[in-house]
């Protein structure tokens, strides 16, 4: 097939796709900038689901999510479990909000009930020309949360954002901003869970202010069927921190977009994630950090184990603009395939524009050390425990990255139950 | 020189004139500038061949017209205009050479200037150089002495006559017409180049070379190169580019395929130079080359490159590693400097058991340029115990310029190791501190440290070989290559 044949087929046609893939869905009625509504109607009547000739869609398929007829839905069933003692809750279930907590120092709202001037922050830097989510997320949010960290306060429990899908065939698509003020301190915890097929699309918009100093957990704890599509929009400005562990346990086809824009000098950025695939299951990891201010330090350490028949993908990208020197920019993606239907795609990326910099990536794929569990088999452990013992230390890079121990405790708990492991 | 800074040197650099610029006055034979099917009759019917070639050519010109210029590579350029070419540019001759006494006594100043006198490569290095100027070959030697071993060294256009069930076996077999847009346009409008042949069992006993020189103006050189190496044979192949100054950009879309047999061991260093252009960036070579080779089992490939000129490369050197046990190196040094742009590195396909391959890339910019790395590691499924090391290092040398990695790396199989490696980073300044605490000036220090950067790729370079290139790298960084 040649070149011309396959762009005739991609151009869009009324029964496109994703035409048929939004025709149950209503457009929400948020007062944010009109204009940002007409654009994203515009892309999505223009395009269709992204093929793998799109490059930052090279290996994951969307054939079975683009098949998909979906709903949403203002039911509510069962009252939610919540992970974590902290207070702090905030729970989304199918895509509604069910009730905004009060807490010091923190102003929550729906966006439903911002103003104009406050909804100005939506899609400040998500860019929906190139993204057919970032569009269908525009264009169908019912609502949205504002969470902004007032100036100089430092929040000391966890605020728990728990998003349950209850339904199956469910459409949730969500808006939270997260606003970290002046020399604020603020950590989240994001636990998504669902049940049977639906699409779960987050889009979180971070704007870290001077000195502002913001940390994530993310655990994605989704069904054997369902789909989650996210986007994390980062900004910081100068002499901030941020830091995020994405833990991805279960979920058909997930994929990360986790974009950073680094617009201060004195910055620190950290992104840790761990995947731990089972058979059916797909996630793909897609980091940018874009330096544009000099004297910033950014790591990043992805590692993930793959069984059965699973698709792993890892591409970050680090982009160091002229005049930024001074940049330490270090990147790690380390895998370990257990079977033999695993698969792993790897692109570690550099792009750097400055001179006096420190940039390094560096991407492994291998498998278990058979002689390690040698070691440990000759010292009296099964076989079974030897490799759960070889996988929690592998991914226990990522996990250490994790500070509340009550996250780490919840998370062992749920990797111990997924996998069977005996330990 | 005790004071010589950093930012001097980059003045210095940024003030390298092309040494290498001069245009030989000899008369070409030139077909009408355009591209169509009777153009590519024309060339075919000038070369004298036979009609399976004619067919090849035009069917490799029907899947061309069906494709688009790349545009992934991280590169800009003004395409060029691919109707504004003349296709075919043989120096005027009226009967072949006889002898050297017969060559055109200005090619042989040429050749002079180029350094690479062929009477004195004949007695001392023992290395045959197939010449190809422009498009046609006009010497070889050598020949009888490698005629002995049953090792066949000449040009494509002879081998065609001569060989033509070797050509029709393997041409094409590592890079298809319908590979991509250049090679399919090579496929279409190939002049010549240089075809080789190593017997079963036959270790080469010299090294081979070949050196190419555009020099015609608005000419585009569309070689072909093929090197078939028999089981349990061994060949070391030397490609050296160096063209004239010109003001017009030329094309260059070069296919090079090599075929290793079973247990056979090839080795292709290439030592580029052509034209980068001036300091405004203009000017200058494209570079747009498809090289592949294919192991079969227990078969070696090792490409080396030292990479310092051309306007725009595009340039993937790659190895299929479709044999049990077989090998695929690449080590590359790429330098640009002020406008220049290259986006190279290789593809290792691992198809059989326990393939290895190892990729060693040192880019380092200059001036206002950019060098990407882009390489592809693919381990399939039958790939049992693949094995893969990569290092990918760049060195800025100016706060202007600018240093890519874009890997590709796909594992489908679970016993495979895949490492990859990249840093980027300038010459630090503690690596300065510690040469210049030990009295070495720091001009010394930067040429020390560029050096010791490069020499794990110029180590495998054939020794013949390595003096040319550690020319051609202190041409390109004049001040910090000592």
């Amino acid at each position: 097939m040649n070149s011309q044949q396959l762009d005739e087929m991609e151009m869009p046609t009324q029964t496109s796709k994703l035409n048929q893939f939004r025709t149950n869905f209503k457009e929400g009625n948020l007062s944010f900038d009109p204009s940002l509504r007409i654009l994203s109607r515009s892309v999505l009547e223009n395009s269709d689901f992204p093929t793998t000739r799109n490059e930052s869609w090279k290996y994951t398929r969307l054939t079975k999510l683009s098949q998909l007829s979906l709903t949403t839905t203002e039911k509510i069933n069962s009252p939610i479990s919540v992970p974590l003692k902290s207070p702090y809750v905030i729970s989304i279930v199918n895509g509604n909000i069910i009730d905004l907590p009060t807490i010091q120092g923190v102003s929550i709202s729906r966006l439903s009930d911002c103003s104009e001037k406050q909804l100005e922050l939506v899609c400040k830097n998500v860019s929906i020309e190139n993204d057919v989510f970032h569009a269908l997320n525009t264009l169908y949010i019912k609502d949205g949360i504002l969470i902004e960290i007032q100036e100089n306060q430092q929040i000391n429990d966890a605020i728990q954002l728990i998003f349950e899908t209850q339904e199956s065939s469910i459409f949730c698509p969500i808006r939270i901003i997260i606003v970290g003020k002046k020399s604020s301190k603020a950590h989240f915890f994001q636990h998504f869970s669902g049940k049977g097929t639906g699409l779960t699309l987050p889009v979180f918009e971070y704007f870290i202010e001077q000195n502002a100093h913001l940390s994530l957990d993310k655990i994605q704890l989704e069904n054997d069927e369902s789909f989650h599509i996210s986007t994390d929009q980062v900004y910081q400005e100068r002499d901030s921190f941020f830091k995020i562990n994405t833990i991805t346990l279960s979920g058909k086809l997930i994929r990360n977009n986790l974009n950073i824009l680094v617009n201060g000098e004195n910055c620190e950025t950290n992104l840790n994630g761990t995947y731990l695939l089972g058979d059916g299951q797909l996630v793909d990891n897609h980091t940018v950090v874009d330096h544009l201010k000099p004297n910033c330090n950014s790591n990043e350490l992805y590692k993930g184990v793959l069984n059965g028949k699973s698709i792993g993908v890892f591409n970050g990208k680090v982009f160091v603009r002229p005049d930024a020197q001074k940049i330490n920019a270090f990147q790690s993606n380390a895998n370990v395939l257990l079977s033999e239907d695993a698969s792993m795609n790897s692109k570690p990326e550099l792009e750097i524009y400055a001179d006096d910099v420190k940039c390094s990536h560096g991407s492994t794929t291998g498998q278990m050390d058979e002689e390690a569990i040698f070691y440990l088999r000759t010292r009296g452990i099964s076989d079974r425990s030897a490799r759960a013992l070889m996988t929690q230390a592998f991914i226990g890079d990522v996990l250490n990255q994790i500070e509340n121990e009550e996250i780490v405790d919840y998370v062992q708990s749920k990797l111990v139950e997924l996998h069977d492991w005996v330990i | 020189m005790a004071n010589y800074t950093e930012n001097e040197l980059a003045k210095d650099l940024e003030n390298q004139e092309y040494k290498y610029g001069f245009v030989s006055d000899i008369e070409s034979d030139k077909i009408p500038v355009g591209l169509n099917e009777d153009i590519i009759h024309l060339i075919s019917s000038k070369k004298e061949e036979p009609s399976w070639l004619l067919e090849y050519r035009l069917k490799a010109f029907q899947i061309w017209k069906t494709m688009t210029e790349p545009e992934w590579a991280h590169v800009h350029y003004d395409k060029p205009k691919f109707n504004e070419i003349t296709y075919y540019s043989a120096p005027k001759q009226t009967k072949k050479y006889e002898s050297w006494d017969d060559v055109d006594p200005e090619m042989k100043e040429t050749m002079k200037k180029l350094g690479i006198s062929l009477e004195e490569q004949k007695k001392l290095t023992g290395v045959a150089v197939d010449f190809v100027m422009d498009s046609v070959s006009v010497a070889t030697s050598f020949k009888a002495k490698l005629a002995e071993l049953g090792i066949i060294f000449c040009s494509f256009s002879e081998a065609v006559k001569e060989h033509p069930e070797l050509v029709q076996k393997y041409m094409g077999s590592v890079v298809p017409t319908t590979d991509n847009f250049y090679a399919a346009l090579n496929s279409a409008v190939f002049t010549d180049g240089s075809f080789c042949y190593i017997p079963k069992g036959v270790r080469c006993p010299m090294e081979l070379s070949t050196y190419f020189r555009i020099n015609e103006g608005g000419t585009g050189q569309f070689e072909r190169t093929l090197v078939i190496a028999d089981e349990g044979a061994y060949v070391s192949y030397l490609e050296g580019c160096t063209a004239p100054q010109r003001d017009e950009n030329q094309l260059h879309a070069a296919v090079v395929e090599l075929v290793a047999l079973e247990n056979a061991e090839i080795k292709y260093s290439t030592v580029q130079n052509w034209y980068p252009g001036d300091k405004e960036g203009k000017g200058g070579v494209f570079n747009f080359v498809t090289k592949r080779g294919i192991c079969e089992r227990n078969a070696k490939i090792s490409w080396t490159q030292v990479e310092t000129g051309s306007a725009v490369t595009w340039k993937y050197p790659s190895c299929v590693l479709k044999g049990d046990n077989s090998i695929g190196e690449f080590y590359s040094v790429a330098v640009t400097n002020n406008y220049q742009q290259a986006d190279t590195g290789t593809k290792m396909v691992h198809l059989g058991k326990n393939t290895k391959s190892t990729i060693i890339s040192k880019g380092i910019s200059a001036g206002k340029s950019q060098n990407s790395y882009r390489g592809l590691v693919q381990i399939h499924k039958s790939a049992q115990n693949a094995r893969n090391f990569s290092q990918c290092d760049s060195l800025l040398m100016t706060d202007q310029c600018g240093a890519h990695t874009f890997p590709y790396i796909e594992c489908k199989n679970p016993t495979a190791k895949i490492e990859h490696e990249a840093t980027t980073s300038k010459i630090g300044e503690d690596q300065l501190f510690y040469c210049m605490q030990r009295g070495i000036s720091e001009e010394k220090a930067i040429s020390l440290i560029v050096n010791g950067y490069c020499k794990e790729v110029l180590n495998q370079l054939p020794m013949e070989f390595a003096v040319e290139a550690q020319k051609l790298l202190a041409i390109s960084l004049e001040g910090s290559v000592g």
